[in-house]
C-alpha cells in the first residue's frame, strides 16, 4: 500500500499530471533551451536537482516554517539549490553551462518548482514529497527532451550532435529558432489533448456497454 | 491539532518570522559561500586552460606565451594584469623567439556579445588564426562562426590592410577578403568587425616589428612551458 502510494506520486508527474503537457508550467525554459537535445537534458537535470533538493528540505521543515513567510523561505531554499547547480555546472561542464547561459539562474523563477513546494511538499511527508518531485522533474525532463529532440532532428538533422541524415539534408531552420519551439509545443499539446479526448470517449463507451449488458 | 499549534498557525510572533527568515538566509549564505569556494579553483583553472589552448590554436607554432599590457606608451610583460586592463598575449616558440600576438576582442553579435581571440603577425600584418571564446549565436546558424571550419580556416594569412572585408561565399579574391557564411552573414560580419575594431585600437600601441618584448621566463610561464 505504502509502496503504491509513492509509486503513484512518482508516475503522476510523468504522465497524468505532466508539468508541461498537462499543467502547462515552466514554459520559459521549455521554449528557450530546447533547441538541442543536449541542452534540454542538461536543463532537465539541473531542474531535477533543484526540485528534489527543495522539496526534500521544504517537506522536512514544513512544521517549522511559519505560514506567513513560507513563500520567502521556499524561494531562499530554491535559490540556494540553483546557485549550487550553477557553480557545479560551470566547474564540471563549462561548455554546457555556456550554452544554457542565463537560463540556469532563471530556474529560480520556474513556476513548476515553487508550485510543487506550495501545492505538495509543504503539505506531505518527506518521502512522498521526494517521490512527487522526482516524478514531476522526470516529466519535465521528458517534455524538454521530446521538444529538444524533435527540434534538433528537424532543424539541424542531428540528435545529440550526431548527424542522422546525409549531406543532402536541408535543415528546417525555423525549428531551432524561437518560433520552432512554439510550433513543436503546439503540436505536442494537440496530441496530448487528442489522446485524452479519445481516452475519455473510450471510457464512456465502455461504461455505456457495461450498462447495456446489465 | 493541539491548541498550541492552532494558535501558532493564526499568529506567530514577529520575532519568529524574522528569526525563521534570518536562519534560512544564513544557512543559504553559508551553503553558497561553500560551493563558491569549492568550485572556484576548478573554474579558474578551466578558464586559464581554455585561454592557453586558444592562444596556441590561433598562433601556429607557438609553445610559450606571456601576458602583455600597454603601460606608459610601451608594451610590458606583467605577471598579474590589473582588473579591467586590456591584455594581449605574446606568443613565442621553444627558443623564446617572438612569433605573434594573440589578441582578445569582443563586440556585439547577432544575439549577444561575441568574444574572440585572434592571432596577429605584426611584421606581415596578417591575421593567422581566430577562435571564438564566447558566443550565444543561434545554434545551427550563427554558431557556424566557430563550427564552420571553412570560415574559421579563412583566418589564416588574412591581411588587415586596409581592413578585413567579409564577402559572399566563394568570391574571395583579395588577401584582405574572407568568405562569409551562407545563413550566418550577420554573425560572420560581426566577427570581422570585431577584429577590425580591435586592430584599429591596438595597432598604434604595438611596438615596431622586431622590437617586441622578449620572453621572460616567469614562474607561471615556466609552469606553462613545462606542460
Amino acid at each position: 500500500m505504502k509502496k503504491n502510494e509513492s509509486y503513484d506520486e512518482f508516475i503522476k508527474g510523468i504522465w497524468r499530471d505532466n508539468p508541461v503537457f498537462v499543467q502547462v508550467l515552466g514554459m520559459c525554459p521549455m521554449l528557450a533551451v530546447t533547441n538541442s537535445a543536449v541542452n534540454a537534458v542538461a536543463m532537465g537535470m539541473a531542474s531535477l536537482f533543484v526540485l528534489v533538493g527543495s522539496s526534500f528540505l521544504v517537506s522536512t521543515f514544513r512544521h517549522l516554517i511559519p505560514k506567513q513567510v513560507r513563500i520567502s523561505c521556499f524561494i531562499i531554499i530554491i535559490a540556494t539549490f540553483v546557485t549550487i547547480a550553477d557553480y557545479t555546472l560551470l566547474a564540471l561542464v563549462p561548455k554546457v553551462h555556456k550554452e544554457l547561459g542565463a537560463f540556469i539562474p532563471l530556474i529560480v523563477a520556474n513556476c513548476l518548482i515553487l508550485g510543487r513546494q506550495e501545492a505538495f511538499a509543504s503539505r506531505y511527508p518527506t518521502r512522498l514529497a521526494v517521490m512527487d518531485a522526482l516524478g514531476m522533474a522526470s516529466g519535465f525532463m521528458l517534455a524538454l527532451f521530446s521538444l529538444g529532440a524533435v527540434r534538433e532532428i528537424l532543424g539541424d538533422g542531428a540528435l545529440f550532435g550526431v548527424k542522422l541524415f546525409g549531406e543532402n539534408f536541408e535543415p528546417w531552420v525555423i525549428m531551432i529558432l524561437p518560433p520552432g519551439g512554439f510550433l513543436t509545443l503546439g503540436v505536442i499539446l494537440l496530441f496530448f489533448n487528442w489522446f485524452k479526448y479519445k481516452k475519455d470517449e473510450f471510457l464512456e463507451d465502455v461504461a455505456a456497454a457495461e450498462r447495456g449488458s446489465d | 491539532m493541539t491548541t498550541d499549534s492552532r494558535k501558532e498557525a493564526t499568529s506567530p510572533s514577529s520575532l519568529r518570522l524574522v528569526l525563521t527568515l534570518a536562519i534560512a538566509g544564513l544557512v543559504s549564505g553559508i551553503a553558497i559561500i561553500g560551493i563558491y569556494e569549492s568550485t572556484l579553483p576548478t573554474i579558474t583553472a578551466n578558464k586559464a586552460r581554455e585561454l592557453r589552448e586558444a592562444v596556441f590554436k590561433v598562433l601556429p607554432g607557438v609553445t610559450q606565451m606571456q601576458p602583455l599590457v600597454h603601460r606608459d606608451s610601451e608594451l610590458v610583460v606583467v605577471d598579474q594584469p590589473d582588473k579591467d586592463e586590456p591584455v594581449i598575449y605574446g606568443g613565442y616558440d621553444d627558443q623564446g623567439d617572438f612569433l605573434g600576438y594573440a589578441m582578445p576582442a569582443a563586440g556585439p553579435g547577432f544575439q549577444d556579445t561575441i568574444a574572440i581571440l585572434y592571432g596577429y603577425e605584426p611584421d606581415e600584418k596578417i591575421v593567422v588564426g581566430m577562435e571564438v571564446l564566447e558566443s550565444r549565436e543561434t545554434p545551427g546558424l550563427g554558431d557556424k562562426i566557430y563550427k564552420d571550419m571553412d570560415f574559421v580556416g579563412g583566418f589564416s594569412a588574412l591581411s588587415v590592410e586596409p581592413e578585413i572585408v567579409a564577402v559572399k561565399k566563394g568570391t574571395k579574391s583579395l588577401p584582405n577578403e574572407i568568405d562569409a557564411i551562407t545563413g550566418a552573414t550577420i554573425s560572420a560580419k560581426a566577427v570581422v568587425r570585431i577584429i577590425n575594431e580591435a586592430h584599429a585600437r591596438w595597432v598604434g600601441q604595438l611596438p615596431a616589428p622586431g622590437s617586441e618584448p622578449p620572453f621572460v621566463l616567469t614562474e607561471a610561464a615556466g609552469d606553462e612551458a613545462g606542460q
